[in-house]
C-alpha cells in the first residue's frame, strides 16, 4: 500500500493522459509525443541534475493542480517542474511559450558563429532544428560575435567553445559516468567557458559520451573530424562483446567503411547506453561488429535520407478519415510511366528506389 | 522623529564591545527568546509581520514556518551579508556598528529555528567587517551566549562568519548556499525550496541581516507591539541606504510612515539635494527596482503623496511606480543622464550574471552594448525597441530573480525617460557633450 | 614552493571544522582567499592545485570557482591593486573622474599594471560603499569620498610602504 505509486493526471495542449508521481512536464509530454513535447537542449534523462538552464523547454502552467488551480505566475522549465494532479499546461498552444522560445533562441544563436558549412554537428544538430524551427531568418545582434581561444582536449575529442551554449551536459557526464572529471566550466557570465583550465586531455574510458551528449557542435568526434557529412553516412546499429560496456552502439558507415561509432541515440537524442572509447574510437572495422541491421531514424531528420525503416504507415485508409470518400485521382501515374509498374507498392521497397526495382522481369 | 529599534544605540561610543553592548541592555532578547518555546518565537515574529529586508519582502514569520523538521536531519540557519545590491550598505552599517545586534539575533532566531550551525554568508570585500562579527561572536562565545548548553537549556549553538569573494548573484539565497558549500554561485532551479532541501541538502532558512537584527526588538517589545509601528502590511522599522546627488548621504532608519518627499528634503534624513540642484529621479530600493521621475516619485499617479513603505512606493505597479526593495535610495539630480546610469547598471548586471541560464548570459551583454551605442552618440531610434524587446525576453524567463533584476531598469528608463534617450540618438555630437537635463517631469521645487 | 606555514595549516584545519564531517570543500573559499594573500596576491595554477590537494578536491573544482569570483586574481596583479567602484552610484558622485586621474597619475590603463610592479588598476562592481562615493578597496580596506588630492596621498602612501 504504502510503496503504490500515485497517478496523477496532467493535460498538455489539451491531451490528458496519466502519469506516476514523480514525472516532470517533459517526460508527461514526450509520453504524447510529437510536437506536444518541448524542445530540450540542456535536460538529459540519464544526467542526474541536468536542466533548467537553457530554457527552450518553458511551458506555461495555466492550472497548477486540481488542489490549488491556480496558473503559475512566470513560465515554467518543463524538464524541472513536476507533474500535480489536474495540473493543465499549455506549450504549442500559447503565444506566451512561443514568444519566450523564439526569445531563447535567439539568445542561443546570439553568439553562436553559425559555421554549420564546417560543423561536423551539422545535420544532427539540435540547434540547428531548433533554430529551424523557432528562428528568424536573421539576427538583430550587430556586435562581434564572443569566441574563445582553442583548447584542446586530446587526441580523440576536439572542443569548439565558440559553439557551446553551456548546457553543462558534459560536466554532469564526467561527474556521473567517468567518475573523474578534469573540465569544468570556467570564469563567469558570458565569458563562461567549458575549458581544463590548463590544457589537459581527457583520457577516462568513457570520456567520449560527452561527445554524444553535446546538443551543438562543441565537442566533436576528432576520428571522424571534416570525414563527411553526417547525411551521407548510413547509420547501421551494431555490438560487440566488450568487456568495458555493453557495446551497443551505431555505425556510421559509406559503404563499407566505418566512419563513426556513437551511442545509440533515441527520438530526443538521448543514447540509451554509454559506450567507452574502445568502442567509440578504435573499432572502426566492420569485421569488429555483428551488424543488427539499419538505425531507425526519424523521418524528419536530414540524416534519414535514403532511409525507409520505421516508417509508420498510416493505420487508416483514406476513405476512412474522409468519410466513405474515395481518394480522386486527377490522373493515374501508370498510363504516363513506364517505369513505376502497378503490380509494386512504393512503400514495399526496401531502401532507395532504382530503375531495377520496378523492373520485374529482372527481378523474376 | 521617527522611531528608532536598530540604529537607537548604535552611536553610543563602544557599542561594538561586548561589554557597552550588554550594560545597554543587549542579549536580552536571547534571555527571553531561550524561555520560550522555539514554535512561541516564530509565532512572535509571524505576529509582528515583519517582512524580508533583502529586498524581496516576504514574510519572515511564514518562512520560518515552512522550514521542514525531518527527524535526525539538522536545520541551518543562514544570515546573508551579501549585500551587493547597488546603492545598498545598510547592512554594512549595522555589522559594522552595532554587530552584537545581529549576534544576538541570530541567536535567538537560531533557537527558533533549532539551527546548531550558523552561518553568517558575507561579501568577500567587506574583509574588515569578518574581523568586527568575529570579534563578537568570540565575546558571546565567553559570555556563554554561544557554545554548548546555552543558558542551561541544553541549546548548543556556534555562529561561523565566511566570506565570499565577489560575486553579486551570491546574494541569491541558493546561489549563496552553492557558495557556502564551496562551489561556484550558480542559481539552484526551484523546487526544490531551501526550506526543504537547502545547505548540504538540509532544511535551510535564509535570512537578511537586517531582518534577523529585527527580530530582537520583536522579542523585546513582542510581536504585536512591533507591528503597530508603520502602516498596513509596511510593519516596524526599515533601514534605508541613501546615495546618489544628495546632501547627507548615509544610512537611515525610518519607521515606514513617512513621505518620500520628507525623506528626500527633510534635514533629518537626505538633507535635500546637492548643490542647490533639483531632483530628476530616484531609484527608491535597490539599482534593480524602476526608476522613476521626481513627478512620480514624490506624488502618485493618483496625485497623492508617495510613501515609503512596501505598499506607497509599489503604488501604481511598474508604470507608475517601483519597489521598496533592498531600502537601497538612488538620487540623481538634473545633471545626470539617464542613459550612462542606465549603463552602468546594465554593465553590472552583464558583470554579475553567473551565466547559467541563457537569456541572461546573452540578454544582459547584448543591452548593455546597445546602451553603450546610443550612450556614446552612435545609437538608431530602432535601438530602443529593440532594449524594449530584449528586457522583455528575459524578464521572468530566467533561473533566479537576476535576469528581472537585470531587466526591470532598462525597462523603467525607457519607459519614462524615452525623450531622453531618442535625443541621445538624435543629438548624437550634443549628447558628448552635455546632458539631457530635467524635461518635463522636474519635481515642482520644494519647499520642505 | 608553494606551501602554507605550520600556523596557517592549523587556521586551515580550524575553518574545516566549521563545517560537517566531510563538507570540507566549504573550506574551499575562505583556504583561496589565504592563499592569494599568502602567494603573491594571485592564484597560479600550482596554488589552485596545492589547495585541491589541501582540500582532496579535484583541481578543476577549484578552477572553477576562483574564476568565478571577481576577487581572486588568475593573473598577477602589482603590489597594490586600486580597485575602483564604477556603478552607477559611484557614477553619480564623480568616479569616472577619478578613474581618468588616476589613469593619468600613474600611466596606465584599466586592468594593467605599472612597469615598476607596483600598481595595478581595476574597475570594479558595486562594493556596497554608495553613501561614501566615490570610493575604492585597496587590500583589505576601503578608501572613500575619494579626492584627486586623496589618490595623491594613498599612491604616496603606497609608495612608501614598500620602500
Amino acid at each position: 500500500m504504502a510503496d503504490e505509486i500515485k497517478m496523477l493526471k496532467v493535460t498538455i495542449d489539451n491531451i490528458t493522459i496519466e502519469v506516476p508521481q514523480g514525472t516532470t512536464i517533459l517526460q508527461a509530454a514526450r509520453q504524447i509525443g510529437g510536437e506536444v513535447a518541448p524542445p530540450a537542449m540542456c535536460y538529459y534523462t540519464k544526467l542526474k541534475g541536468s536542466g533548467g538552464k537553457c530554457r527552450t523547454c518553458l511551458v506555461e502552467v495555466s492550472k497548477g493542480s486540481e488542489a490549488d488551480p491556480r496558473p503559475m505566475p512566470k513560465l515554467v522549465a518543463s524538464c524541472r517542474t513536476g507533474v500535480m494532479d489536474g495540473m493543465e499546461v499549455k506549450n504549442i498552444t500559447s503565444g506566451k511559450v512561443t514568444d519566450a522560445r523564439n526569445g531563447v533562441v535567439e539568445f542561443l544563436l546570439l553568439n553562436h558563429p553559425l559555421d554549420c558549412p564546417v560543423c561536423d554537428q551539422a545535420g544532427e544538430c539540435h540547434l540547428q532544428d531548433l533554430s529551424y524551427s523557432h528562428g528568424k531568418e536573421g539576427t538583430r545582434y550587430e556586435f562581434k560575435r564572443r569566441t574563445f581561444e582553442k583548447h584542446d582536449l586530446g587526441p580523440y575529442i576536439q572542443l569548439h567553445m565558440t559553439r557551446c551554449i553551456l548546457c553543462y551536459r558534459c560536466v554532469f557526464v564526467a561527474d556521473q559516468v567517468t567518475g573523474k572529471r578534469v573540465h569544468g566550466v570556467l570564469s563567469r557570465g558570458d565569458h563562461a567557458e567549458i575549458a581544463t583550465h590548463i590544457e589537459q586531455s581527457l583520457d577516462n574510458d568513457f570520456i567520449g559520451n560527452v561527445i554524444d551528449v553535446c546538443p551543438v557542435g562543441a565537442l566533436t568526434d576528432k576520428t571522424f573530424r571534416f570525414k563527411n557529412r553526417v547525411w551521407f553516412t548510413k547509420p547501421v546499429d551494431a555490438h560487440r562483446d566488450c568487456p568495458n560496456c555493453k557495446g551497443k552502439v551505431t555505425l556510421w558507415q559509406r559503404g563499407d567503411e566505418v566512419l563513426r561509432v556513437t551511442g545509440r541515440k533515441d527520438q530526443w537524442g538521448e543514447v540509451e547506453d554509454w559506450i567507452c572509447n574502445t568502442c567509440r574510437f578504435e573499432k572502426k572495422h566492420v569485421n569488429d561488429w555483428v551488424i543488427e541491421g539499419p538505425t531507425k531514424i526519424d523521418r524528419h531528420s536530414v540524416i534519414s535520407q535514403g532511409h525507409y525503416t520505421g516508417l509508420d504507415k498510416p493505420k487508416e485508409t483514406f476513405s476512412a478519415v474522409h468519410g466513405g470518400r474515395a481518394p480522386k485521382l486527377l490522373m493515374d501515374i501508370h498510363s504516363v510511366s513506364e517505369v513505376n509498374r502497378p503490380g509494386i507498392a512504393l512503400s514495399e521497397i526496401q531502401g532507395p528506389a532504382t530503375s531495377d526495382t520496378f523492373n520485374i522481369d529482372k527481378q523474376a | 522623529m521617527g522611531r528608532k529599534l536598530l540604529l537607537e544605540k548604535a552611536h553610543i561610543p563602544g557599542i561594538r564591545s561586548y561589554e557597552v553592548y550588554r550594560r545597554e541592555g543587549g542579549y536580552a532578547s536571547v534571555e527571553k527568546a531561550l524561555r520560550m518555546a522555539p514554535a512561541d518565537v516564530v509565532e512572535e515574529v509571524k505576529k509582528s509581520g515583519l517582512r524580508g529586508r533583502g529586498g524581496a519582502g516576504f514574510p519572515t514569520g511564514m518562512k520560518w514556518s515552512f522550514l521542514a523538521k525531518p527527524e535526525g536531519v539538522p536545520r541551518y540557519l543562514v544570515c546573508n551579508a551579501d549585500e551587493s545590491e547597488p546603492g545598498t550598505f545598510k547592512d554594512r552599517y549595522l555589522m559594522e556598528f552595532i554587530p552584537h545586534l545581529l549576534i544576538e539575533g541570530l541567536i535567538a532566531a537560531s533557537w527558533a529555528l533549532g539551527s546548531n550551525r550558523t552561518y553568517i554568508y558575507i561579501r568577500g570585500e567587506y574583509a574588515w567587517i569578518v574581523d568586527i562579527l568575529e570579534q563578537a561572536i568570540a565575546e558571546a562565545n565567553a559570555n556563554g551566549w554561544l557554545g554548548k548548553n546555552i543558558l542551561g537549556t541544553g541549546f548548543d549553538c556556534q555562529i561561523y562568519v565566511q566570506r565570499g569573494a565577489g560575486a553579486y548573484i551570491c546574494g541569491e539565497e541558493t546561489a549563496l548556499i552553492e557558495s557556502l558549500e564551496g562551489k561556484r554561485g550558480n542559481p539552484r532551479i526551484k523546487p526544490p525550496f531551501p526550506a526543504v532541501k537547502g545547505l548540504w541538502d538540509c532544511p535551510t532558512v535564509v535570512n537578511n541581516v537586517e531582518t534577523l537584527a529585527a527580530v530582537v526588538p520583536i522579542l523585546n517589545i513582542g510581536g504585536e507591539e512591533y507591528a503597530k509601528i508603520g502602516v498596513g502590511r509596511s510593519t516596524g522599522t526599515k533601514l534605508i541606504s541613501a546615495c546618489g546627488n544628495i546632501n547627507k548621504p548615509g544610512v537611515y532608519e525610518i519607521d515606514m510612515n513617512i513621505s518620500v518627499e520628507e525623506f528626500i528634503y527633510s534635514d533629518e534624513y537626505c538633507g535635500g539635494i546637492a548643490h542647490g540642484k533639483r531632483l530628476k529621479a530616484c531609484i527608491p530600493g535597490g539599482s534593480s527596482v524602476p526608476i522613476l521621475p521626481a513627478n512620480l516619485l514624490l506624488k502618485t499617479a493618483k496625485g497623492e503623496t508617495r510613501m515609503m513603505h512596501y505598499e506607497g512606493l509599489a503604488d501604481g505597479g511598474f508604470a507608475t511606480g517601483s519597489m521598496m526593495g533592498s531600502g537601497g535610495f538612488i538620487i540623481l539630480d538634473e545633471d545626470q543622464c539617464i542613459v550612462r546610469h542606465t549603463l552602468t547598471l546594465a554593465r553590472f548586471y552583464r558583470h554579475e550574471s553567473c551565466g547559467q541560464c541563457s537569456p541572461c548570459r546573452e540578454g544582459t551583454g547584448w543591452m548593455e552594448k546597445i546602451l553603450n551605442k546610443i550612450e556614446y552618440g552612435k545609437g538608431q531610434l530602432s535601438d530602443i525597441d529593440l532594449l524594449w524587446d530584449i528586457q522583455r525576453k528575459i524578464e521572468g524567463n530566467t533561473i533566479c530573480p537576476l535576469g528581472d533584476a537585470a531587466a526591470w531598469p532598462v525597462a523603467a528608463a525607457i519607459r519614462h525617460f524615452r525623450d531622453e534617450f531618442e535625443w541621445h540618438v538624435k543629438n548624437p555630437e550634443e549628447s558628448q557633450q552635455r546632458n539631457f537635463g530635467l524635461a518635463h517631469y522636474a519635481d515642482a521645487l520644494t519647499t520642505v | 614552493m608553494t606551501q602554507f606555514s605550520d600556523t596557517r595549516l592549523a587556521e586551515v584545519r580550524q575553518i574545516i571544522d566549521r563545517y560537517p564531517e566531510g563538507k570540507q570543500k566549504s573550506a574551499l573559499i575562505p583556504v583561496l582567499h589565504m592563499a592569494q594573500e599568502d602567494f603573491s596576491g594571485w592564484l597560479s595554477p600550482e596554488t589552485m592545485d596545492y589547495v585541491a590537494s589541501l582540500l582532496q578536491l579535484e583541481p578543476i573544482e577549484v578552477y572553477e570557482v576562483a574564476t568565478f569570483y571577481s576577487m581572486f586574481n588568475t593573473q598577477p596583479v602589482g603590489s597594490h591593486v586600486f580597485e575602483v567602484c564604477h556603478t552607477g552610484p559611484c557614477m553619480l558622485r564623480g568616479s569616472d573622474d577619478i578613474i581618468g586621474y588616476i589613469k593619468g597619475k600613474l600611466g596606465i590603463g584599466v586592468g594593467e599594471t605599472t612597469a615598476d610592479g607596483l600598481f595595478t588598476l581595476k574597475t570594479v562592481e558595486c562594493l556596497g560603499a554608495c553613501g561614501y562615493a566615490p570610493m575604492m578597496q585597496l587590500g583589505k580596506h576601503y578608501r572613500e569620498h575619494l579626492t584627486p588630492e586623496k589618490v595623491d596621498a594613498i599612491i604616496e602612501e603606497c609608495r612608501q610602504s614598500v620602500a
